[in-house]
């Protein structure tokens, strides 16, 4: 009974920071407007392209986000990182503003060109005693759920009014680019 | 043993030791004993769970005779590679590996490669004895033993069977882009977690 009263901690097998992690990296992309809005466009560019590209671009997005991110963590430098995130928001709003329709490789090219910067910018910043993988999934799911909200907006594009609120949202997504560009550049 | 046999066991566990990273123990003690200390060991190790989740997409969308043959070979091969990790454990838990296997899957199934049952269920085996072993070495000092690895084969047929019978059955095209979707989260998580064991911050 006094023996009991008096355990020894067992700290050995603990595995902490595992919620923390995820929770970390779902709100990690939604904590900057400029990686949301980006997000959001690919997905209503995506809709205003129609199949298969509704698909393929947010397929396409993560992995090339996580090369990125991946080339930054192994310490590769890309220029201009915030400028290129500035000008994906003006590129990408502009596309569904002009309801843009180039060939599906060059879309996924252009697509896939920004998720370059946004990995390389946004995938490399773990809190401190966090699981890494849980932050990195759970990063990488917050993405995807960004372009399913753009995605869900853009199926608006089907009817007249809805196409114009599409174009408004891209016109939106391309301002608040050039925002981010006088910001970044100044 | 012949020299050829001790020499090779001994490449073996250099090449292991090559791309290992320190062991963290991480036994959840579930209070019910060691079969589902193993079981909860699964649950709570993020890339055993992503690597069978990996799986049973890829296995899945190869149709169910792949995912009847993989539901064979996942397990079997996991006990396997648990038993080998209870009788030699390394100092490690091989990130590297077990993290590329389920970014590999991952990507697999986002590019929707239509590999061949023999491919998948190699690749599965590969994957089994990975994770199996890193199991078995981590369960092992912990006290579980064999009766904590029955439990994490158990897990892992458990969540492959179920996930794989559901995935075999989507036929609507919107399933199939989401399995797609799916598979490219896994292995664009996997691709930042090789950064991240790269850089030395996970």
């Amino acid at each position: 009974m006094v023996l009991a009263l008096a355990p020894a901690l067992a700290g050995a097998h603990e595995e902490a920071g595992q919620a923390a992690g995820f929770l970390a990296g779902l709100v990690h992309p939604v904590s900057g407007l400029d990686h949301v809005l980006a997000m959001i466009a690919v997905g209503l560019w995506g809709a205003v392209l129609g199949v298969p590209a509704i698909w393929v671009l947010p397929v396409a997005f993560p992995l090339v986000m996580a090369l990125g991110g991946l080339l930054g963590l192994l310490g590769v430098q890309v220029p201009a990182v915030e400028i290129g995130i500035a000008v994906s928001a003006i590129v990408l709003g502009s596309m569904v503003l002009g309801a843009v329709r180039p060939p599906l490789w060059v879309a996924a090219l252009i697509v896939a060109f920004f998720a370059i910067f946004h990995g390389h910018a946004h995938g490399r910043e773990l809190p401190e005693g966090t699981s890494a993988l849980l932050y990195s999934l759970g990063f990488v799911i917050a993405t995807g759920l960004l372009h399913a909200v753009g995605i869900l907006l853009g199926v608006m594009h089907r009817w007249d009014l809805g196409r114009r609120i599409v174009r408004a949202a891209g016109a939106g997504v391309a301002l608040a680019g050039l925002f981010f560009l006088w910001r970044a550049v100044s | 043993m012949t020299a050829t046999s001790v020499k090779r066991r001994q490449t073996f566990a250099v090449l292991l030791a090559a791309v290992a990273g320190p062991a963290e123990a991480h036994l959840v003690e579930t209070g019910f004993g060691a079969f589902y200390d193993g079981l909860a060991h699964v649950a709570l190790t993020p890339s055993d769970v992503l690597v069978v989740v990996a799986l049973a997409l890829l296995a899945g969308q190869g149709g169910a005779r792949t995912a009847r043959w993989t539901l064979l070979a996942l397990p079997m091969a996991w006990l396997a590679g648990g038993a080998l990790g209870a009788l030699q454990p390394l100092e490690a838990s091989l990130p590297v590996l077990t993290t590329l296997t389920f970014c590999t899957a991952g990507a697999l199934v986002a590019f929707n490669s239509k590999l061949s049952a023999g491919a998948v269920v190699m690749l599965s085996a590969i994957a089994g004895l990975l994770h199996g072993y890193v199991t078995g070495a981590t369960l092992t000092p912990g006290g579980a033993g064999a009766l904590g690895v029955a439990g994490s084969v158990t897990a892992v047929f458990c969540l492959f069977a179920i996930l794989a019978a559901q995935v075999t059955t989507i036929g609507a095209p919107w399933g199939r882009i989401a399995l797609r979707v799916a598979g490219s989260w896994l292995s664009a998580a996997g691709l930042l977690m090789l950064g991240w064991l790269a850089r030395g911050s996970a």
